[in-house]
């Protein structure tokens, strides 16, 4: 991306350095604070829309990249049992620490054929049917969920229209309301719209800091409400989008802060911060009877929403 | 899109715009030219291809309810601009307007009243308002309705009509699809009927939430039903969508609604389905009852 430039030449030049004999090794240590002073500067002022490039950084880890990296083992599960088997979605059973967990996600793919066979994320009805039932497997087995975000949203198709794309969202969410086991999320890139959501209700929700998440795409946005696609910039900045926002409108419980400036600067860094940040959520989720905690997912959302109401109608 | 397409039988284009106040409407579906006041009293069916013109909630109430028997509840909530949106136009200056057009504080209207004599929660969604779109005011005014339903042991019909979520209020909006169904799943618990009848749009957000978590899903003729809109999809799949897509008739046929109904057999069909479910819902009433000496006891779970 065009804003990291000054990042990667800074490191171009220390590895350079590094090579050089002639180099002392103090100058080198203070290039390398400079670098990650640098990385907090052009990561923690970008604009909106930057952000969103950033979310969707072609480097950037996907939910298979941090399965690999927070769990020991994974073994993954397939199919909806009704259709077919969606690459977009991922599902299956982990260790964390030692322990089972039921892992699923959306798959962005990691570079472009591994994007085209999981559909660049897009999930179809038989996707959002396949963590339903891991979901149900999950909570009759008694493990926690880890459920993991990056999408643009759910496929705008006609097969999957014709399989029921609005009821297998729907049923997703109004399912897990009723899912007795504790459920941890974490967006890590691309929050997009109800293909999002539908595997985005919790008990604690957490977000990537520069990870994003809104209604509807700022290309989708600017083409409804500005009438044209190259208003996204400015859709970007109005849709307010960022983890920061998200977090002031109450939408999430915390923010995950990404090692050295972003997430694809370092993977396994920020891996760890997530699987510490899921490893503790989960330790705090599991103090709790399982019937106060659908009580609090309920209520949590139930809180969701800002509105105006006149004192004679309360 | 091509001008073919618009060519072929059964492909409706839906006035943008409410119709104005004139004597005479010209049918979309037939051509026919129709006097307005005749429109009316068919419940805005043509009487000719029986094309159901778009109806706003006051008139659903009219259709739906007996004589003088719906009470209006949270009618005051509105939405508040919390992300202080602007694009061509100000959120405000757009809600102020709808407002004023429609006479109401949001997209939704709700309250209790009696279908042919079973007493139930309404929510019914105007299309006016924003094109029905959901924002917090919205969702808040469903969870309530629900809540209502549930303390009270009455079943609850939604009319929806309802482009999606509301763009204005971005993640806000986006949150009141689980707000809703977490209200849904509720009533659910508690063994009370749900009956959506899904109106034209009936499309994203609203469709992949609450409109299809209804226990019966009745659908009005030739609705717009779906998640995507047919332009997004064309445009991502680059072709052009079959005959009849995401229309009332193409979910019947893949299986994803109970039944189309014409508007005038609404009521009908409503007090069917409420006088079959209602008397299961007494009966395990009176049977709690009995149990416990017949001293009243709630079944909300």
């Amino acid at each position: 991306m065009e804003f990291e430039r000054p990042v990667f030449e800074l490191q171009a030049r220390i590895e350079t350095l590094k090579q050089d004999s002639r180099v002392n090794a103090g100058e080198i240590s203070k290039l390398i604070s400079k670098l990650s002073e640098l990385e907090g500067q052009v990561y923690r002022s970008l604009s909106a829309w930057e952000r969103v490039q950033l979310a969707r950084h072609p480097k950037r880890p996907t939910t298979l990249d941090y399965i690999r990296m927070i769990s020991d083992e994974f073994e993954e599960l397939h199919g909806d049992r009704y259709y077919g088997d969606d690459p977009a979605i991922v599902g299956g059973i982990g260790k964390m620490f030692g322990m089972p967990i039921m892992i699923m996600g959306h798959e962005k793919g990691g570079n472009t054929r591994e994007r085209i066979s999981r559909n660049f994320g897009m999930a179809r009805p038989e996707g959002f049917r396949k963590t339903l039932r891991l979901l149900k497997m999950a909570e009759k087995f008694s493990m926690p969920v880890l459920s993991i975000i990056d999408t643009p949203g759910a496929y705008p198709g006609i097969d999957a229209e014709q399989r029921g794309q609005p009821r297998a969202i729907a049923d997703n969410l109004k399912e897990i309301f009723g899912i007795r086991t504790p459920i941890v999320v974490v967006i890590i890139g691309e929050g997009g719209s109800g293909g999002a959501l539908a595997l985005a209700v919790g008990d604690s929700i957490l977000m990537m800091e520069h990870a994003v998440y809104s209604v509807i795409s700022p290309e989708g946005c600017a083409a409804i409400l500005w009438k044209s696609r190259e208003k996204a910039p400015e859709a970007a900045s109005s849709l307010r989008l960022t983890s920061e926002d998200c977090l002031k409108f109450g939408i999430i419980d915390d923010i995950i802060e990404e090692v050295h400036g972003a997430a694809h600067r370092d993977p396994e860094g920020n891996a760890e911060k997530i699987s510490e940040r899921v490893a503790s959520e989960l330790e705090r989720l599991q103090k709790h009877p399982i019937d106060i905690l659908l009580k609090k997912r309920e209520e949590k959302f139930f809180a969701m929403g800002e509105f105006e109401e006149p004192p004679q109608d309360a | 899109m091509n001008w073919l397409t618009r060519a072929k039988k059964g492909i409706i284009t839906w006035r943008k715009k409410d119709v104005p106040d004139g004597l005479w409407e010209k049918c979309p579906s037939c051509g026919e030219i129709l006097y307005r006041k005749e429109l009316g009293k068919h419940l805005s069916i043509c009487p000719k291809c029986r094309f159901h013109f778009r109806i706003n909630a006051s008139d659903y109430i009219d259709i739906l309810t007996d004589d003088g028997t719906f009470s209006e509840i949270n009618s005051g909530i509105t939405s508040s601009d919390p992300l202080d949106f602007k694009d061509s136009k100000k959120y405000k200056d757009r809600l102020k307007a709808s407002k004023k057009k429609t006479g109401r504080n949001s997209a939704i209207v709700t309250g209790t009243a009696a279908i042919k004599g079973h007493k139930a929660v309404i929510a019914i969604m105007d299309f006016s308002f924003m094109g029905g779109s959901m924002g917090s005011a919205v969702g808040e005014k469903i969870v309530r309705a629900v809540k209502k339903a549930i303390e009270e042991r009455l079943p609850f019909v939604m009319v929806t009509a309802s482009g999606g979520a509301r763009m204005q209020e971005s993640i806000l909006s986006l949150m009141q699809m689980a707000k809703s169904s977490a209200a849904f799943a509720m009533l659910s618990r508690a063994e009370l009927p749900y009956i959506a009848i899904l109106t034209n749009p009936t499309t994203g957000g609203v469709a992949a939430s609450f409109a299809f978590q209804g226990d019966i899903i009745i659908a009005e003729p030739q609705a717009l039903i779906g998640f995507a809109g047919p332009r997004v999809i064309s445009e991502t799949v680059g072709e052009e969508l079959p005959e009849g897509f995401q229309r009332s008739e193409f979910l019947l046929e893949h299986g994803m609604i109970d039944m189309i109904t014409s508007r005038d057999e609404l009521k009908g069909k409503l007090g069917f389905f409420l006088d079959s479910f209602m008397s299961g819902v007494s009966a395990i009433a009176e049977d709690k009852n009995l149990e416990n000496d017949g001293k009243t006891i709630s079944i909300i779970r």
